[in-house]
Formats: C-alpha cells, sequence, structure tokens
C-alpha cells in the first residue's frame, strides 16, 4: 500500500493523498493550464521536481542556498503594532524583507488621492529610519470611478442592458480619471523620496483598468526616470469588460503573463508580477502546476524582473487568512526552482 | 505574519538587511535588473562573490565594515555604527545608485552631489 502525504486543498484544508495521486494532481494541473492558455506542458523533469516537493512529510521546503531572491511586498503592515512605520520596521529588522512596502488600508489611488499629503509625509517619516528600498503600494480599481461610488455611468449596469457603447464610453471616461489619480500620487510620493511605486492587482476591473495602469507608467516613468515602477497583476488573464481597449497596438483583452508583461515593460516598469488564481476545490499540486504552466512561457523572454505573486489565493497558497506554513514554503520553493524567477 | 512573509523569507527570500537582499533589491527596484545580473552587479561592488549575498555571516562583516546599515540583535547596539540614512548615503555611493531619498536629504540640507566616480580612491 502506498504511503500517504499529508496535503493541502487550495483552501488550505488538510488531506492525504499518496505519491500516484500526486503525480496525477500535477499532471491535471498543468494539461489544464495548457489546454486553456495554449502553452506547452511543463517537462517530465519539472513534473518530477515538484513531485519531490509535494510528496513529502515535511512542515517546511526551500530553495537550495544561493537560489535565494528578491522578496517585495503588496503590502506590509498595517498598524499591526503601532504605526505604519513601526510596521516596516518589523518587516525590515525582523521579518528579513528585502524591501518593504507602504500603503494605506483603503488601498485604492481613488481613496489614496484624498489624504495624499498625509500619504507622503508618512513616507517621508517611514524613509528616515528604514534602510531598506521603500515601495508605496495601491490599487488602479477602476471600478471605484463608476456611479455611484465615482462620476462615470457604471458599465456594470449597462453591459447586461446590452448597452455596449454607452458600457465602453463609461470606461474610457473612467480610464482618464484613475490615470490622473495614480500619476498624482506617484508624484507626490516620488516628491516625499519614495524609491518607487506599485500597481497592485492591475487589471482587476479588466482591460480598461489594466490600460489605465499602462498609461499611467508612461508618465510617470517619463517624469521620474530612476523611479521604481513595479506591476502585480490581478490575474492570469486580462477580462474583456471593454473588448476593443489597446495598448501600443496590442489588443488587452485576452492577455496571458507572457503579453502583460511584455506591455508592462514597454510602458516603463521596473518589475513585472503575474497573478495566477488558486481554484480552492483542487489540491495544492494541481494549482501549482497550472500556475507554473502559464507563467513560464513569460519567464523565457522576460527582459525585466518579474516577481510572482505568491499570496493568499495566487500563486498556488491556499485562499485562506491563517496560511499553513507548509503551503506557503512548497509554492514559495516550487516558484523559484522551476521557473528561475527574480522575487516573489 | 508567520505565514506569509517569514515563511517566503525562510523558503526562498535573500532576508533583507540581515545578508545584502536590500542591495540587490534597489537594482532590481531601480534598474530593471533580473537577478543573476542584479546579484554580479553587487557582488562585484562588495568585492564577494553572488554565492555570499544570501549569507549573514560572510555580509554582517562586509555591511559593518562598509556602514551599510545592520540588523539590531538582542540587547546589542551599534551607537557606532551608520543610521538608516546615513547608511543609505553609503548605499548609494557603493551601487553608484540614485536613491530618491537620498537625493532629497542633500538638497534639504545643502550637501553637494556626489557619485562613486567622484569618491576618493
Amino acid at each position: 500500500m502506498e504511503t500517504q502525504y499529508p496535503t493541502r486543498m487550495g483552501d488550505g484544508s488538510l488531506t492525504r493523498m499518496t505519491r500516484s495521486e500526486l503525480r496525477a494532481e500535477l499532471e491535471e494541473g498543468t494539461q489544464a493550464a495548457a489546454s486553456r492558455a495554449k502553452v506547452p506542458p511543463l517537462s517530465a523533469d519539472e513534473l518530477d521536481h515538484l513531485l519531490e516537493i509535494w510528496a513529502s512529510p515535511a512542515k517546511f521546503s526551500a530553495v537550495d542556498i544561493g537560489d535565494e531572491v528578491v522578496l517585495t511586498y503588496d503590502g506590509s503592515g498595517s498598524k499591526t503594532v503601532g504605526t505604519r512605520a513601526q510596521d516596516l520596521l518589523i518587516y525590515e529588522q525582523m521579518f528579513g524583507a528585502d524591501s518593504v512596502e507602504l500603503g494605506h488600508v483603503d488601498y485604492s489611488f481613488k481613496a489614496i488621492r484624498t489624504i495624499l499629503p498625509f500619504e507622503a509625509q508618512t513616507m517621508k517619516d517611514a524613509q528616515a529610519v528604514l534602510t531598506v528600498p521603500v515601495m508605496y503600494g495601491a490599487m488602479p480599481n477602476l471600478g471605484l470611478y463608476s456611479k455611484p461610488d465615482g462620476p462615470a455611468p457604471n458599465w456594470s449596469e449597462l453591459l447586461p442592458l446590452a448597452r455596449v457603447d454607452e458600457a465602453r464610453a463609461a470606461q474610457e471616461e473612467a480610464v482618464g480619471y484613475a490615470v490622473e489619480d495614480m500619476v498624482k500620487t506617484a508624484d507626490a510620493l516620488w516628491e516625499a523620496g519614495a524609491d518607487g511605486i506599485d500597481f497592485d492587482t492591475a487589471g482587476a476591473a479588466g482591460d480598461g483598468d489594466f490600460l489605465a495602469t499602462l498609461l499611467a507608467i508612461e508618465r510617470i516613468r517619463a517624469a521620474h526616470p530612476d523611479m521604481g515602477i513595479q506591476v502585480g497583476m490581478a490575474g492570469e488573464f486580462v477580462l474583456g469588460m471593454h473588448g476593443r481597449l489597446e495598448y501600443d497596438g496590442v489588443r488587452l483583452a485576452g492577455l496571458w503573463p507572457r503579453g502583460q508583461m511584455e506591455l508592462v515593460r514597454r510602458a516603463g516598469a521596473t518589475i513585472y508580477g503575474p497573478a495566477i488564481t488558486v481554484n480552492t476545490r483542487r489540491t495544492g499540486a494541481w494549482n501549482i502546476a497550472r500556475a507554473l504552466t502559464l507563467v513560464k512561457p513569460c519567464m523565457e523572454v522576460a527582459e525585466i524582473p518579474v516577481h510572482m505573486n505568491i499570496g493568499m489565493g495566487v500563486g498556488a497558497v491556499p485562499t485562506t487568512s491563517y496560511l499553513p506554513l507548509d503551503a506557503v514554503a512548497r509554492a514559495s520553493r516550487a516558484t523559484v526552482d522551476i521557473l528561475r524567477l527574480d522575487g516573489l | 505574519m508567520l505565514g506569509m512573509p517569514c515563511a517566503h523569507a525562510t523558503a526562498s527570500g535573500m532576508c533583507g538587511m540581515r545578508a545584502a537582499g536590500d542591495l540587490v533589491a534597489r537594482m532590481q527596484i531601480t534598474r530593471g535588473m533580473r537577478i543573476v545580473e542584479a546579484k554580479a552587479y553587487v557582488a562585484e561592488r562588495l568585492g564577494v562573490s553572488p554565492f555570499d549575498l544570501s549569507d549573514p555571516i560572510a555580509m554582517e562583516d562586509v555591511r559593518r565594515e562598509r556602514q551599510l546599515g545592520r540588523i539590531t540583535t538582542f540587547e546589542i547596539s551599534y551607537p557606532t555604527q551608520s543610521s538608516a540614512m546615513e547608511a543609505k548615503f553609503r548605499i548609494a555611493e557603493l551601487l553608484d545608485l540614485p536613491i530618491n531619498c537620498v537625493q532629497r536629504f542633500r538638497e534639504h540640507a545643502g550637501l553637494p552631489h556626489r557619485s562613486a566616480a567622484t569618491l576618493p580612491k
């Protein structure tokens, strides 16, 4: 009888599987991604390596000494113990963070604009006490620019009514507002001493959301040649909420990580972060094979660092608030080992 | 906190100022260097191998000697070592890299701009 190993589902719950069952999960995961995105599946050697990581009762797993990569964050503390600067110091001094990211609990550029001087002062104060690079992060969050939260007509209400042209015009209007908020926030944080800015969950509201991010990056790069610019995606696939939007001659709807990375680089970003969402009903083994298969084509052509999102609900890390170390460590190691990532 | 930042730092991170993760991060963030290139650049500047950059024992001596900032451990304090902003002045010079807050500090304090090329040998 085959030995059973403890392993995690996508929701974090513990189950047990044999080596053969784990192998089947890995093969199904890579085939699911290959079929969906029309990319090559992982090789037999890569699946073997993943099996060695997953078919183990060990509580922890890690990359080889010397293979370590840089960690960036989408938020690092929200006044957990006092001030946000104190939280960032904890990350630097106690958590071994290679960089940190200042962010507001209302993590959207539209909301940040209303408290920008306060955020800029917090950045300046943080820079006085931190040695590691300090980024500032927020989400483009295009949906906030639609009624009732914002000024543009609500395309999510217009689309079900088949008022497609109006829905498209509403998104184009929202893109303009979002770009202004992102550029002005970046300007203020740069003036305050930030090392860079992170556009987190770019594309969350579809192709308009991603276009706004790219247009903002263009302007920020032109104004601040030495500013770090990181783009973390919302998901593996850019949704076509508009459907016809293009950047630099490329249609945004339907872009997978390789296409996303290329446009992020062209716009002027210095770090790209693919995000592959977790299927909570499948195992961690299935999810990691799927995630790696979708990101691998991006790594083959990357000209800027790729920091894959390996956090709650993305990158094969379970969708749960209290993350099991065994699941995070396996995902962390596997992505670096297989993809030769530049960071997480 | 244990489940995410600590797990990643332990499983695959360079561990920041305990070693040289912050220096490599700066080359990625500001210059868009990929990991192999960034590690090689920092290692060459420090006179160590890329392998050493993640080793807290090897890097502790380097950071102390070059005043690049250190993790405060237990009750030990380092009053004669660089504070955060002082360390970033050193890092900017070492990496020949513009660090935004250092440049603004210079402007506000009325200090002249310096780069590695202008430092005394």
